[in-house]
Parts: C-alpha cells; sequence; structure tokens
C-alpha cells in the first residue's frame, strides 16, 4: 500500500510528524491546510444550523399531525388563518434571516480564499487523461523542474498552483488541504495551497474526465523547508547513469523501445512528452496515477501489460521479451 | 357563426340528458383495437401511455442503479470495467432525467390538466399524439444503442471537450445528443399543449384565482420548458455540428469555448430541476386537501412561490460552476440568488404544515407520500443551501456529497409526490383502488431503504469520495459505507418492486372505485372512473375553488355544445367567460407517421448531415397529410 509508506517512515520523512497517518488522508474532515481548517469550520456551522433547522421543521409536523382535536370538524375561520398567517410569516422571515446571514459568511470565506504573493513557490499542474504533470517554476529557469503525480511542498507556504487542462476537463482536489479547482483546456485557474503540518495527502481528479477518471491520483507531500529544498534539488539534478549492469541495460532498451517515445529521462536520450517524466521515477511514492506503491514488481506489473491493470489508459503494451522487463524494471526503479 | 353547418346542427341542451353520453360517446370515441391505438388523440390514452411508459424508464434506470451499486459495494470490484461503469452511470442520468422524471410529470400534466380545467381534450391533441410518439422513439434510441455497446459514456451532462470530437470517439455522444432532440421535441409539445389549455380551455367560472394548484403548478413549469429548452437544444446541435461536419463552437484550439457548453447545458439543466419539482409541489398541494380535510392554506402563497421559483430557477445556473474558474464576485451572485430559491420553497412547506396542523389527517398512502416527501425534500432543500454556499461547495462539488442532496431533492421531492400522486390518482386513471395495505408497505420500505441508502453518501463525500467512479482503493476508507449503501439499496428496490405489484394487480382485481373516493374537491373527480371519452357530458361551471366540496348536490353546467361533432368550450384567459365552440381535431394517423419520419430524419442525422436535407421531405409529406384541410368550419363564438 502507499500509504503503507506513511506508517513505517522511510527517507526524509521520517523525520518529520506524518500528520495525515493518523486520519483520513484524502478528507475534507481531517483537514490540515489552511483552507481546508478554514472551510470545515464553515461547514460544522452550516451543518449545525441546518440540521437545527430541519428538527424544528419535524417538530412541527409531527405536532401538526397528531395534536390533539376537537371531534367535530371546523370550518376555517378567520382569526385562526391570521394566526397562521403570522406563524407562516414569521418562519419566513427566519429563513431569510438565516439564508442571508450564510450569504454574507459565503462571501466573506470566499474571498479569503486564494489568497498568495507573487514570490510565492509557483507549480503548474496539467490536467492529462489520466495522470498529473508537474513543473516547478522558480524566479529562475535553472530552478525549473518537472515531475509528475507526486507534489512536494513546503510546510506552513504558500504554493501557487498554476491549473492548466491540456485535453478534457478534469479537477484538482486534495480535499486534506484546500476545496478543489477545475482545470479547463484554453482557462487557466489558480489555487493555492498551504500546509499546516507535514504529512501525505492524497488527492484526486473530481471532474469526470472519461475511462480512467477513478485512477487519477495524486499525493501532496508537505515536508519542512530543509527537507523540501533537498527534495527540490535533487529533482533538478539529471537522472544518475546506472551502476549495475542490469540497470545500464534495462536504459539501453528503454532507449531501444518506444518507451523514449513517450517519456523523458533527463540526463539521457529519452525526450518524450505524452508520459509522465520518470527522471525520478523510482523515488515517488505510487505509479500510474497513485495506482500502486512504486516497486520493481510493480512497475515491471505495469509495463507488461498497462491495459488490464488500468484499462483504456494511453500507455500502449509494448511487446518485451522477459528479461529486457526485468532489466528496463530495475532501471526505473533505480532512478530515485 | 361561419359558413353552413354540413350536418343538422344538435345541441346537447336538445337531446334528452339519458341519450346524451351514448351520443358523446359516439363522437369522441376511439376506435377498438390496434388501428384505434395508433390513431387516437384522446389525452387520457395517451397520458395513460405516457405515464406507463415513463414507470418503464424509471424501472430499468433503477436496475441500472442497482448494477452500480454492486460494483461499489467493495473496492477494485470488477464486475464492470470503467468502459461499460461509464455508459451505465451516464444511461442512469440521462434515462431518469430525460425520460422519466420530465415526461411522467408532463404524462400526469396530459391526463390531469383538461379534467382538472374541466374541459373534453387537450389543446392540439394530435400534437400530443405526436409528442408521445417522438418521446418514445428517443427512449427506444438510447436503449438500442445501449444495447448495442453504443451508449452514451459521458455522463448525462456531456461536458466538451470529453464529448467533442477528439475525445468522445464513435458514435456514444452523438446518440446522447440526439435523444436530448426527442425528448425536448416532445417536451415542448405537451408544454404548448398544456400552456393553451390552461389559459384558453378552463371551464366557464374557473377565473384565475379558482385553479387547482396543481394546474398552476403545471402552467408555470410548462413556461419553463419553453424558456429552458432551447437552450439546450443550442448546445446538443452546436455538439453534433462539431462532431459531424467540424464546427469549432467548443474547441478552444480554434477559438471555442469549453465552458460555453456548462453555461448552456445548466442554463437549461438547472430549471429542470424545477420542470421537475413544481409539478410535485402542485401535486402536494392539490393531494392535501383532501387528506387534511380542509382547503391548502396560503392559496395566494402557494401560487406565488411556483411562479417565484419559476422566475429565480433562471438565475441560479452558475452554481453548478463554482469551480470552474468563474470570476469570484460573479459566483457570490449566484450563491445569493441560490439560497433565495430557499424563500418559495420554505412558503410551500410552511404552508403545508399549517394545512396539516389545521386539518384532520386521513393517514391513507397518499398522505403517507406527503409526509414522506416533507422529511426527506426539507434535508434535500438544506444541503442545496449547503451547496449554495461557494466555499462550501469546494469540498463537496462533484463527490458523493452532491450525488446524495440531489437524489434527496428528485427522489424526496419529486418521487415520492408522484408515487403518493399515483396511489391517489389511480381510481381515476383504472377505475381500481390501489391496495391500501401493500401500498402502506410499500412506502415504509421506500423512506427506509431511501434514507439508509442515500444519507450516508452525504458522509461519503465529505470524506473525498468523487462521483462517477468506476471504483476506489482500498486503502480509502470508503467500503463499510460503501457496502451499507448497497445493502439499504435492496430495501428501497424491495419497496418500488412492491409498488409496481400493488399498481399492476390493483389494475386488474382492485376494489372498483366510485367517482370521488377521496371525497376530493378538484373537478377531475365530478367524472366518472375512469372518464368517459368526453370527459364531461356538460361542461361545469366553477364557482369557486373547491367546485366538488362548495356544490356538494349539483354541479352546474353549460349547455349548448354540439353534439354530433367534436367541440368544447374556450374561455377567456383571466375571467374564464365564454367566448367561444372550439372544434376539437379528430383521430388521426398522420401524427405517427410525422413521428415516423422525423425519427428516421433524426437518428440518420447522427451519421450524415444530409440526412436533415432529404430527410425534410417525407416530414413535409407527413405534415402535409395532418394538417389537409377537411372543409370543418371555423369556431363558433
Amino acid at each position: 500500500m502507499i500509504r503503507g509508506a506513511c506508517k513505517a517512515g522511510s527517507g526524509p520523512l521520517l523525520a518529520a510528524p506524518l500528520a495525515a497517518c493518523g486520519g483520513n488522508w484524502q478528507s475534507a474532515l481531517d483537514v490540515y491546510g489552511t483552507a481546508a481548517i478554514g472551510l470545515k469550520q464553515l461547514i460544522i456551522l452550516i451543518v449545525a444550523v441546518c440540521s437545527v433547522v430541519w428538527m424544528l421543521v419535524m417538530i412541527a409536523l409531527i405536532v401538526a399531525l397528531w395534536r390533539r382535536r376537537d371531534a367535530q370538524a371546523q370550518a376555517p375561520e378567520p382569526t385562526r388563518e391570521r394566526r397562521m398567517t403570522v406563524a407562516i410569516m414569521g418562519a419566513v422571515v427566519a429563513t431569510v434571516l438565516i439564508i442571508g446571514t450564510f450569504t454574507v459568511m459565503s462571501f466573506i470565506a470566499t474571498r479569503a480564499l486564494n489568497v498568495a504573493g507573487q514570490d510565492d513557490l509557483t507549480i503548474r499542474v496539467r490536467g492529462l487523461q489520466w495522470w498529473w504533470g508537474l513543473e516547478y517554476v522558480g524566479p529562475d529557469p535553472s530552478q525549473r523542474f518537472e515531475t509528475a503525480n507526486e507534489i512536494h511542498i513546503p510546510v506552513g507556504r504558500n504554493v501557487r498552483l498554476k491549473l492548466e487542462g491540456l485535453d478534457v476537463i478534469h479537477s484538482f482536489w486534495v480535499p486534506s488541504l484546500a476545496g478543489k479547482q477545475d482545470l479547463v483546456p484554453g482557462r487557466p485557474n489558480e489555487l493555492t495551497i498551504r500546509a499546516e503540518r507535514a504529512g501525505v495527502y492524497r488527492g484526486q481528479c473530481a471532474e469526470f474526465c472519461g475511462m480512467q477518471h477513478a485512477h487519477m491520483a495524486l499525493l501532496v507531500i508537505a515536508e519542512p523547508q530543509d527537507d523540501f529544498d533537498k527534495w527540490a534539488n535533487a529533482q533538478r539534478q539529471a537522472a544518475t547513469q546506472p551502476a549495475e549492469e542490469e540497470a545500464a541495460s534495462g536504459l539501453q532498451t528503454f532507449l531501444a523501445k518506444p518507451c523514449a517515445a513517450c517519456h523523458t529521462v533527463r540526463g539521457t536520450a529519452a525526450a518524450g512528452t505524452t508520459g509522465p517524466d520518470l527522471t525520478h521515477v523510482g523515488g515517488r511514492r505510487a505509479i500510474a496515477a497513485g495506482l500502486f506503491e512504486t516497486t520493481r514488481g510493480s512497475l515491471a506489473a505495469w509495463i507488461a501489460d498497462p491495459q488490464t491493470i488500468k484499462p483504456g489508459n494511453n500507455m500502449p503494451l509494448v511487446p518485451l521479451t522477459p528479461e529486457e522487463l526485468r532489466a528496463v524494471s530495475a532501471y526505473l526503479a533505480s532512478l530515485k | 357563426m361561419n359558413g353552413p353547418p354540413t350536418a343538422p346542427d344538435t345541441r346537447d341542451a336538445d337531446i334528452e340528458r339519458t341519450r346524451l353520453p351514448s351520443v358523446l360517446a359516439e363522437t369522441w370515441k376511439t376506435p377498438v383495437g390496434f388501428w384505434g391505438a395508433l390513431v387516437t388523440v384522446d389525452h387520457k390514452i395517451i397520458g395513460r401511455r405516457y405515464i406507463f411508459t415513463a414507470f418503464v424508464f424509471l424501472a430499468i434506470g433503477g436496475v441500472l442503479a442497482a448494477l452500480m451499486r454492486i460494483q461499489l459495494a467493495q473496492p477494485e470490484a470488477r464486475l464492470f470495467g470503467p468502459d461499460r461503469y461509464n455508459q451505465i452511470f451516464t444511461m442512469h442520468g440521462a434515462n431518469m432525467m430525460f425520460l422519466f422524471a420530465v415526461p411522467v410529470m408532463e404524462a400526469v400534466a396530459v391526463y390531469l390538466v383538461p379534467l382538472m380545467v374541466g374541459t373534453r381534450n387537450i389543446a392540439f391533441p394530435r400534437l400530443n399524439a405526436f409528442s408521445y410518439w417522438i418521446y418514445l422513439a428517443g427512449g427506444v434510441l438510447l436503449w438500442t444503442a445501449f444495447a448495442l455497446d453504443m451508449g452514451p459514456d459521458v455522463g448525462w451532462f456531456a461536458y466538451v471537450p470529453l464529448s467533442g470530437p477528439q475525445y468522445g470517439a464513435g458514435k456514444r455522444a452523438d446518440i446522447w445528443a440526439q435523444m436530448i432532440t426527442f425528448t425536448e421535441l416532445s417536451a415542448l409539445a405537451v408544454a404548448v399543449e398544456l400552456v393553451v389549455t390552461i389559459f384558453k380551455q378552463r371551464a366557464p367560472g374557473m377565473t384565475l384565482d379558482r385553479i387547482p394548484v396543481f394546474v398552476w403548478a403545471m402552467l408555470v413549469t410548462s413556461f419553463l420548458v419553453i424558456m429552458a429548452m432551447p437552450a439546450i437544444m443550442i448546445a446538443s446541435t452546436s455538439l453534433i455540428l462539431d462532431r459531424l461536419v467540424g464546427t469549432h463552437f467548443f474547441n478552444p484550439a480554434e477559438g471555442g469555448d469549453a465552458l460555453l457548453w456548462q453555461h448552456l447545458f445548466w442554463f437549461f439543466g438547472h430549471p429542470e430541476v424545477y420542470i421537475i419539482f413544481l409539478p410535485a409541489a402542485g401535486m402536494v398541494s392539490t393531494m392535501i386537501e383532501p387528506f387534511a380535510r380542509r382547503p391548502a392554506f396560503g392559496y395566494l402563497g402557494l401560487v406565488m412561490a411556483l411562479i417565484a421559483t419559476g422566475i429565480l430557477a433562471f438565475g441560479l445556473w452558475v452554481h453548478h460552476m463554482f469551480v470552474a474558474g468563474l470570476p469570484r464576485l460573479g459566483d457570490s451572485f449566484f450563491t445569493a440568488s441560490s439560497m433565495a430559491i430557499a424563500v418559495p420553497a420554505g412558503i410551500q412547506i410552511f404552508c403545508w404544515l399549517a394545512t396539516l396542523w389545521d386539518g384532520r389527517p386521513v393517514f391513507k398512502t397518499p398522505l403517507l407520500f406527503i409526509i414522506g416527501f416533507v422529511v426527506t425534500f426539507v434535508i434535500g432543500g438544506l444541503t442545496g443551501v449547503m451547496v449554495a454556499s461557494v466555499p462550501f461547495d469546494t469540498q463537496v462539488h462533484d463527490t458523493y456529497f452532491v450525488v446524495a442532496h440531489f437524489h434527496y431533492v428528485l427522489i424526496g421531492g419529486a418521487v415520492f409526490p408522484l408515487l403518493g400522486a399515483v396511489h391517489y390518482w389511480f381510481p381515476k386513471l383504472t377505475g381500481r383502488m390501489m391496495s391500501e395495505r401493500l401500498g402502506q408497505w410499500s412506502f415504509w420500505l421506500i423512506i427506509v431503504g431511501f434514507n439508509a441508502t442515500f444519507f450516508p453518501m452525504h458522509i461519503l463525500g465529505l470524506e473525498g469520495m468523487p462521483r462517477r467512479i468506476y471504483t476506489y482503493q482500498p486503502d480509502l476508507p470508503w467500503h463499510g459505507l460503501n457496502l451499507f449503501i448497497s445493502l439499504s439499496a435492496v430495501i428501497l428496490i424491495a419497496g418500488f418492486l412492491l409498488f409496481f405489484i400493488n399498481a399492476i394487480r390493483s389494475a386488474h382485481f382492485g376494489e372498483v372505485a366510485p367517482d370521488n373516493p377521496w371525497d376530493a374537491p378538484t373537478l377531475e373527480w365530478a367524472s366518472t372512473s375512469p372518464p368517459p371519452s368526453y370527459n364531461f357530458a356538460m361542461i361545469p361551471v366553477v364557482s369557486s375553488l373547491h367546485p366538488l366540496w362548495d356544490d356538494r348536490e349539483t354541479l352546474p353546467v353549460a349547455a349548448g355544445l354540439r353534439t354530433d361533432r367534436r367541440e368544447l368550450v374556450v374561455t377567456t384567459l383571466a375571467g374564464a367567460e365564454p367566448q367561444a365552440r372550439e372544434a376539437s381535431p379528430r383521430n388521426s394517423i398522420w401524427p405517427l407517421w410525422a413521428a415516423i419520419a422525423t425519427t428516421i430524419m433524426l437518428i440518420w442525422s447522427i451519421f450524415s448531415p444530409w440526412a436533415v436535407i432529404w430527410g425534410s421531405i417525407p416530414v413535409a409529406v407527413a405534415l402535409i397529410g395532418w394538417f389537409w384541410p377537411k372543409g370543418t368550419p371555423e369556431d363558433e363564438s
């Protein structure tokens, strides 16, 4: 399980308190982001008020149905009718007050969303069928690098996400951190997220985007600034040349077969842009947009038959011999 | 008088009262047998047919829902792959919205409105026949495509670019778009018929403030249909053009706009909710009177609430697009308008509560469904207030919270009153009562099953479960609730099965119904159960909102209509004063031919744009046959 790593702890994350490990890691009720915390308070308040309203209506209904009545039928009579009119007027005024309050609260809460400074860390998030392309943009072009499906952010800082839909409409949603925002082709959107605590948070595409909408997840890993900087520096590096023989032969296969036509591994001749950047794929927690924990075995299974594992996805089945498959998966797993 | 009558002018007043029914029956009859079924223009036969067909679509749409619940009962289930599952949820939504919910409400109105306003047939009865055939053809098209694995798989909302030429391969999205054309044609036709019937064919004396609330609801609904449907017509036609002849309405790469689709779709799609809900609200206001044994409290408030809802309905479509990235200030405007709709909804709820409070309730199945409706619909309305809030919506939009919300509104708010209405008007439709015992059993199963099925979905949504996913992974904590939901759905399905069994059994073996089994106050109960082909031997004259309560002994009637040909009374719009005797069209086969020709043209146009050219020739021929002048004299005043 991808989350297993979260409990066991590994690498630089071991040092950080893994807040999300205790609760649900994809929930609007287990919140660790500034926006999501505010939203949860608003949700609880509105739900509480509405529950009271519902109970009042139910009490009125029960009393109306089962109150004691005169045995004799009474014709509608003006004073009773007037009293009921007054009661209804009162209920309508209460309704107006409640929804008026909700409207003002919503308006204020909306203004607080998406406030980010210009110098914040900026990540371009591209929605594609069915994975997430990520580009970290720095003030200086040398700082930029690409990755996929796993966003690292420093804890306690605003992070600006520039959301772009490249094929169909997707929606970026990591409920433990913030509300969702659509990625609409031709209309770039922005979303600001900030994690209050370190942890691993799961997100998932929320707008129906075709066959594999169900398997278009991403992880957000919030970590202390130092760990984040270390990670970002590592990501900026090109892939290291494989040391082991098997991995080296895997690289040769990767370049010789159609893999390189769609995927980039920086530092090699592979420069395709159709599929996710694989330069450090072995260091990411999950493959296939959150489907499996990254292991050599899961990589091999995925490459061997992507259409059974994730039917309809855009990765074709590339025929490989068992040796080639082993070598390629060893190579990819080595790309930390 | 225009021109000499072709036959001796026989009037109802000249005939003995005992002979009158047989003379009228001869004039208004539908031939027996298969031919009669094809040519009939009797609103009651067509209305029954419409209702039956819509319930068939409800049943098979329910089967799809059950299949989805089996798939979602456990993580990573493999009962269906994504391709089939996406077709199933698209079919469920499209079927329930376009083939069940809207048509069934119009169908009930086709049957009831002419009876409730005291006339002999709906306005434009041949158009009515045509609208049914077109509706049937649209439904058959959609389900045939699904059976052939060509069912639409882009969601009932068919967002571009996913449904566009680049990503929606094959003919699946075209079938969705053309099914829309069929249903909008039939819905528009019925809406026009209802508006004219309600405006011009009310019984003498039925002034605006004496119209039953259900009829008011259908009037408002019909205007909503007339104003909302063109938006989806533009949208679906532009989509077909994008797909078939390479226009770029929705292609951002060529100057089109993906969000334009959403605006057009929801400008229709949101009023659609009220097109479904307002008739249900009207049913409640009408049914509550005999079961509270007093007039509905606040007639003016109820009618004004219907109209206000109808107007506000067009001002809140953007709340379906709160996370699409529109300007935040604009979003806030739509928050305010969406919340405002709680006011007219609240007024209606409060008036019904007051009616029950002051009345003496009779706990029969229709009232149980009204109570169930209040309990669940208030939840749906309150969650509607929640999703109207932009910040709240950013967390729950496109999650199971919304799935729960709109099932509370549509099942709790519309299907519960509809089921109550079936129990209530069943004797009028069939001449037999539904079983009260089975009715109460089905009510309890449905309300318990419904809440156990849909309430937990609110929690799932807040726990992060998005809509429209064909499966989910085991490391997400959703499987417990999903299994609970799937098991609860069994109770809900059992309730619906019992309802269907009750309806079918009662139609054959039910207790024979008197004319007015509930002691109801509205005109449809003045006729026999079921009504004769001519509805009323003499057109009733109305002098109050509750004619059958206020004129208990004998209903005053108007005389002077001809009996040797189909005639009905046309009255003025506001005061319902008699204006003219209007000829009502006779049976005809041409609406069927016109529907067949239109169907061929529309289905062919999925495959070739030339269909519109060549296919229009048979349509023109059928329409010429339909309107061929018969030399009948015009209206006689």
